[in-house]
């Protein structure tokens, strides 16, 4: 049989358990994709050829020995700011631009166990900060829907990896919406699941309070498969939860029977226009076709989500990229002394949105100003979060757009703040720290646009209800089957 | 809240980013707007409200202090931009201009 790269996760976990196709196979269809589409798509900052093939004949080996893994030869991308033994390791930065990690992050460590072979390290807006992989400093990203438009961010070579089968699952980070914006934008489940879930361990930091790795794929079936490989306790972590992970791949579900999904008031999406309401509009429609009871629930905070996050994490940025100081590791610029070296190995390294947002958090953390804007801004998430807890007394899951937008085209976002509202939808989920995912729910095609772009539902569960949010995710993804109503813009796959 | 006090140079000094003064300018303006926009939280009743640091509540972590093996020495010193033998070598400390 010959390697199916347009498989699911499992498909190919089985075929390579099986030895119906070698790892090593898997691996040189993905290269081979990987070197046909890359020109067009440019998802990767390094393809990780050698590495690929030492991996994939180890794990051949071991099959052959009778071992088997979950994710045996799953061709895996792997953002840019998780650590992977000897690769380059950049953040999208020309501050890290030539850094290689001396060891590997927890959660690619879990899936490097469980089977999966990394192919490339994937673009990504620099240090995370960016909802289009417009702000990496070392390659332009383009939506494989439409290259004229933006994958969007910060995650974006990850989802345009796995949108573009040069890759099954792609690794993101989401701190504001950095894995669900590019899932929605290029067509796929982007899974950021409860703050603590998955170890940080690896992840270089950008608000600590806030990042979450999470997995984007092309089913709901292959996120609960990396989310299953990667959940659970790291005492490498401290913020890692020691809390026990339920599987969640074996209890995804057909049907949303006695599930109460919950319409927020306040997110009201006749304003985003008669196309996308009616996406919306359907996707309701179709939650309660399958059996879910549609009621309607409050967030009165919503509209203070933005203000909140703009100062909790520029604030946890600053703080965080003070390590990136020219000494230890990274881009130094030098100078006749210490200070002088680090003002110009920071100006040097560093681009305008990470400067940006660098000095806001100096700013909102500065001597006289810190109650002001620091500690209301943590006052203000402690009720975003109440609000969450009180939705959460009349539903199980909360329905909403995963952003205002379909992707845009590149250099349509100049100013900063229009760039910061596309994350309006997914910001107040992650200051509660909430398990939230988008999924495919329709197309539109964008004014002045000629190619049908996707839109992205986003389902929001407790704090730990993983489980029931993927077993929902799932029903919905099987009864609708929107995301294989268009092609991109690439070839397609050979089979 | 108002951003009427945002000194842009001084804040670039505490972050230690050189900004021109093109930056300046541009950053100035930008962060201006910015802070417009997150003056409406002054809106909300937050006085009685505790302030949240992380949502999912966690404790101190302890380990046990015990000895175990930590990154290669060489491996970690082939990141610096600079050594000098065992040692990550920087411009002058003491003594600054």
């Amino acid at each position: 049989m010959p390697a199916n790269i347009s498989g699911g996760a499992a498909e190919i976990a089985r075929a390579v358990n099986a030895g119906e196709c070698s790892a090593r196979e898997m691996v040189d269809a993905t290269l081979a994709r990987i070197a046909s589409v890359e020109p067009q798509v440019g998802a990767y900052l390094s393809v990780l050829e050698r590495q690929a093939h030492e991996r994939a004949d180890a794990l051949d080996a071991r099959i052959a020995s009778g071992e088997r893994f979950p994710l045996a030869g799953v061709p895996l991308a792997v953002k840019d700011n998780l650590a992977l033994e000897g690769t380059v390791t950049t953040c999208g930065s020309k501050m890290l631009e030539r850094w290689v990690a001396p060891y590997t992050a927890s959660a690619v460590q879990s899936m490097l166990a469980a089977g999966a072979i990394p192919v490339g390290k994937a673009n990504m807006d620099e240090f995370a900060m960016g909802s289009s992989c417009e702000n990496s400093a070392l390659g332009v990203t383009r939506n494989p829907y439409d290259l004229e438009r933006v994958p969007g961010g910060s995650s974006g070579g990850s989802a345009a990896s796995v949108a573009a089968y040069e890759a099954t699952i792609g690794l993101g980070s989401d701190t504001g919406g950095s894995i669900r914006e590019p899932a929605a934008f290029c067509n796929l489940v982007g899974f950021k699941p409860t703050y603590g879930r998955i170890s940080r361990y690896g992840l270089i930091a950008f608000a600590s309070s806030l990042d979450q790795i999470g997995p984007l794929t092309r089913s709901v079936e292959d996120a609960a498969l990396a989310y299953d490989a990667m959940a659970g306790f790291d005492p490498m972590d401290s913020t890692s939860v020691d809390r026990a992970v339920e599987p969640t791949a074996n209890a995804l579900r057909e049907d949303l029977r006695g599930v109460r999904i919950g319409v927020v008031k306040q997110f009201d999406t006749h304003k985003l226009g008669s196309d996308i309401d009616d996406v919306y509009d359907r996707a309701l429609h179709d939650l309660e076709a399958l059996g879910a009871e549609i009621v309607e629930v409050e967030l009165p905070t919503a509209d203070y989500g933005l203000a909140t996050y703009y100062l909790i994490a520029p604030a946890e940025c600053s703080s965080n990229l003070a390590r990136f100081d020219g000494v230890r590791y990274g881009l130094r610029v030098d100078g006749v002394d210490v200070a002088e070296m680090n003002e110009r190995s920071r100006a040097a390294g560093f681009g305008p949105e990470v400067k940006r947002r660098i000095l806001i958090g100096t700013y909102a953390l500065s001597s006289g100003y810190y109650d002001a804007y620091y500690v209301r801004a943590q006052k203000a998430r402690t009720l975003v979060a109440r609000d969450f807890a009180k939705a959460f007394e009349k539903c199980d899951l909360i329905a909403a757009p995963a952003t205002s937008s379909p992707a845009f085209r590149f250099k349509s976002k100049s100013d900063p703040y229009s760039m910061y509202l596309m994350d309006y939808y997914t910001i107040p989920m992650s200051l509660a720290g909430l398990p939230a995912l988008s999924v495919p729910c329709g197309w539109v095609t964008p004014e002045g646009g000629e190619r049908a772009m996707p839109l992205g539902l986003q389902l929001t569960a407790p704090l730990f209800a993983e489980r029931p949010l993927l077993a929902a995710a799932h029903a919905y993804e099987r009864a609708t089957m929107h995301a294989s109503k268009h092609r991109a813009q690439i070839a397609e796959v050979p089979r | 809240m108002s951003s009427e006090n945002l000194d842009i140079a001084y804040v670039a000094k505490l972050a230690r980013i050189a900004l021109t003064e093109e930056e300046v300018a541009r950053f100035g303006a930008q962060l201006g707007d910015l802070l417009g926009h997150v003056a409406t939280l002054a809106d909300l009743d937050l006085d009685s409200i505790p302030a949240t640091a992380q949502v999912v509540e966690s404790r101190n972590v302890m380990r046990e202090d015990l000895e175990r093996p930590s990154l290669d020495r060489e491996v970690v010193l082939a990141g610096a931009p600079q050594r000098q033998g065992a040692f990550v070598r920087v411009p002058r400390i003491i003594g600054q201009a």
